[in-house]
């Protein structure tokens, strides 16, 4: 593959990343109100579709205030920190045969050590805001995502050991036969509950909770920053999205009569759905719930999981 | 790939001298998440692709992130950066650099009287690291686990929540007083 090929695969995904990113405040706003059986945006442009352009002029031109008693660096810093890992996640996933920024050969690891950087972004957000609520939220995410982080890697164990790669690539071609949700379903449930708390959407958002923290670790930023942090949360729940469909639905794999991209794209964009589905639904937890439901529920049945996958693949081998 | 090294050590360098000198805690332990980053690209560049996403997934995603929880809640405020600032006085620094410039000058010796021969790269597999890990050194993984339990186990035992079941009104500090009356009592019968 050429130099100037590289470029272009590298400026597509950020292209088509970040329209998904703002895209996703139209998607999530409507299809909120489609369930709470409202209208939603629907004023400017078709459908109200250019609400994401309203939304983005806001930010941008919303005064960009650094509070006297913050700590001036690390504020900034932390939003750039969420969107960048986010991004550097996307690096290793196959959007279709070809189309991939860098098949690492730790592809999977990768993935995992980039969203264990993300957690930074929360912590020094809300440290360096100097505000109650915002450490408050820092501390609950931080605990958070440190532990849900174990259940996410070990859930994708199994998927590795049938692979015998951590190459995303192998792991597609892997499932020519058979997807591997039908193999690894525990593994399905617990990577994409770990998700959901990883990218502390709701029903785990309990580092934001707005009704006890006021907005949690970003309670003191405004416009852009701000900004930041929400398209990290959307790219993030775009990631999720694009991995469990990559992991354990095939990835671009599917019928012939459509090219790859659109079948990942397609299945990507369904659990993008799923994720803002739970929004509308489900409520939250308490946060000692969360913890508890983490260790004692999804620990054993993750440890449980790589065991029985282990010995089934060793039996198979004879 | 020789420059990749060297690039990344100098910033692994760099980061480490900051972390030793910054006053503000919650700074120190950023440029030190740098360092580690650092020195995971230069394992990167040295062919061990699996250490150096370990080194980013648990020095610097999980250990550091612990520490500044910790230190987070310990709300350090600048008074102790006024504090560190007035221990790490100048002439502090004098007998720890004398010190280190003399490893430093024997590591050069070493080093110029060494074969000058080009870096070696050869890149290990995932699963040369596993089999190695599962065959060789087993004994040592299993000690490693060993300890690690142990250390869970201290960690859940100090952690652990004593429960006394006390009545909301009661205070503990008046049982304790009640305790001591009693004993007091039970001295005083027994003489």
């Amino acid at each position: 593959m050429t130099v100037m090929q590289h470029v272009w695969i590298v400026l597509g995904v950020l292209f088509v990343l970040l329209n998904i990113g703002a895209g996703l405040i139209w998607v999530e706003r409507r299809m909120l109100a489609l369930w709470q059986d409202r209208l939603g945006p629907n004023r400017a442009g078709p459908l109200g579709i250019l609400i994401v352009l309203a939304d983005t002029l806001k930010l941008f031109f919303k005064e960009d205030w650094v509070p006297p008693f913050a700590d001036k660096w690390v504020f900034i810093i932390a939003p750039a920190i969420v969107v960048a890992s986010v991004l550097m996640s996307f690096v290793v996933i196959p959007f279709a045969p070809g189309i991939v920024v860098a098949d690492l050969n730790v592809g999977l690891l990768f993935f995992l050590a980039m969203s264990s950087i993300g957690v930074y972004s929360i912590v020094l957000g809300g440290w360096a805001s100097n505000n109650k609520y915002a450490l408050l939220g820092a501390l609950r995410g931080a605990s958070q995502m440190i532990a849900y982080e174990v259940f996410m890697g070990l859930s994708l164990m199994g998927v590795v050991m049938m692979t015998g790669s951590f190459k995303l690539t192998d792991i597609v071609e892997a499932q020519r036969d058979m997807w591997f949700f039908i193999k690894q379903p525990i593994g399905l449930v617990i990577f994409f509950i770990a998700g959901i708390a990883e990218t502390h959407r709701l029903p785990f958002d309990i580092p934001e909770a707005e009704s006890e923290l006021i907005a949690g670790y970003h309670a003191e930023y405004s416009g852009m920053k701000f900004g930041m942090f929400f398209i990290g949360e959307y790219l993030g729940i775009t990631l999720i999205s694009a991995m469990t469909a990559t992991i354990f639905f095939g990835g671009w794999l599917g019928p012939e009569f459509l090219p790859g991209w659109v079948w990942f794209f397609t299945k990507t964009f369904a659990f993008i759905l799923f994720f803002i589905l739970l929004r509308a639904s489900l409520p939250r937890p308490r946060y000692d719930q969360l913890m508890e439901y983490g260790w004692k529920i999804l620990l054993p049945l993750v440890l449980a999981n790589v065991m029985i996958t282990g010995a089934v693949l060793l039996w198979l081998k004879g | 790939m020789p420059l990749l090294f060297y690039t990344s050590s100098v910033i692994a360098i760099l980061a480490t001298i900051m972390v030793i000198t910054r006053y503000h805690p919650i700074h120190a332990l950023l440029y030190l998440v740098v360092s580690f980053l650092a020195v995971a690209m230069i394992f990167l560049s040295l062919g061990a692709p699996f250490v150096a996403v370990l080194e980013v997934i648990l020095y610097a995603g999980a250990i550091i992130v612990l520490l500044i929880f910790v230190v987070m809640m310990l709300n350090l405020g600048t008074d102790t950066a006024t504090q560190e600032k007035q221990w790490l006085q100048p002439k502090v620094w004098i007998g720890p650099s004398l010190l280190a410039l003399v490893l430093l000058s024997e590591m050069v010796i070493l080093l110029m009287q060494g074969d000058n021969a080009d870096m070696q790269v050869t890149p290990v597999e995932i699963k040369q690291v596993s089999i190695s890990l599962y065959k060789e050194y087993i004994i040592a993984l299993e000690l490693a686990g060993f300890l690690l339990m142990a250390g869970i186990v201290g960690a859940a035992h100090i952690g652990k929540h004593k429960k006394k079941h006390l009545h909301r009104f009661l205070q503990e500090e008046n049982l304790d007083a009640e305790n001591k009356k009693m004993k007091q009592v039970e001295e005083t019968v027994n003489n």
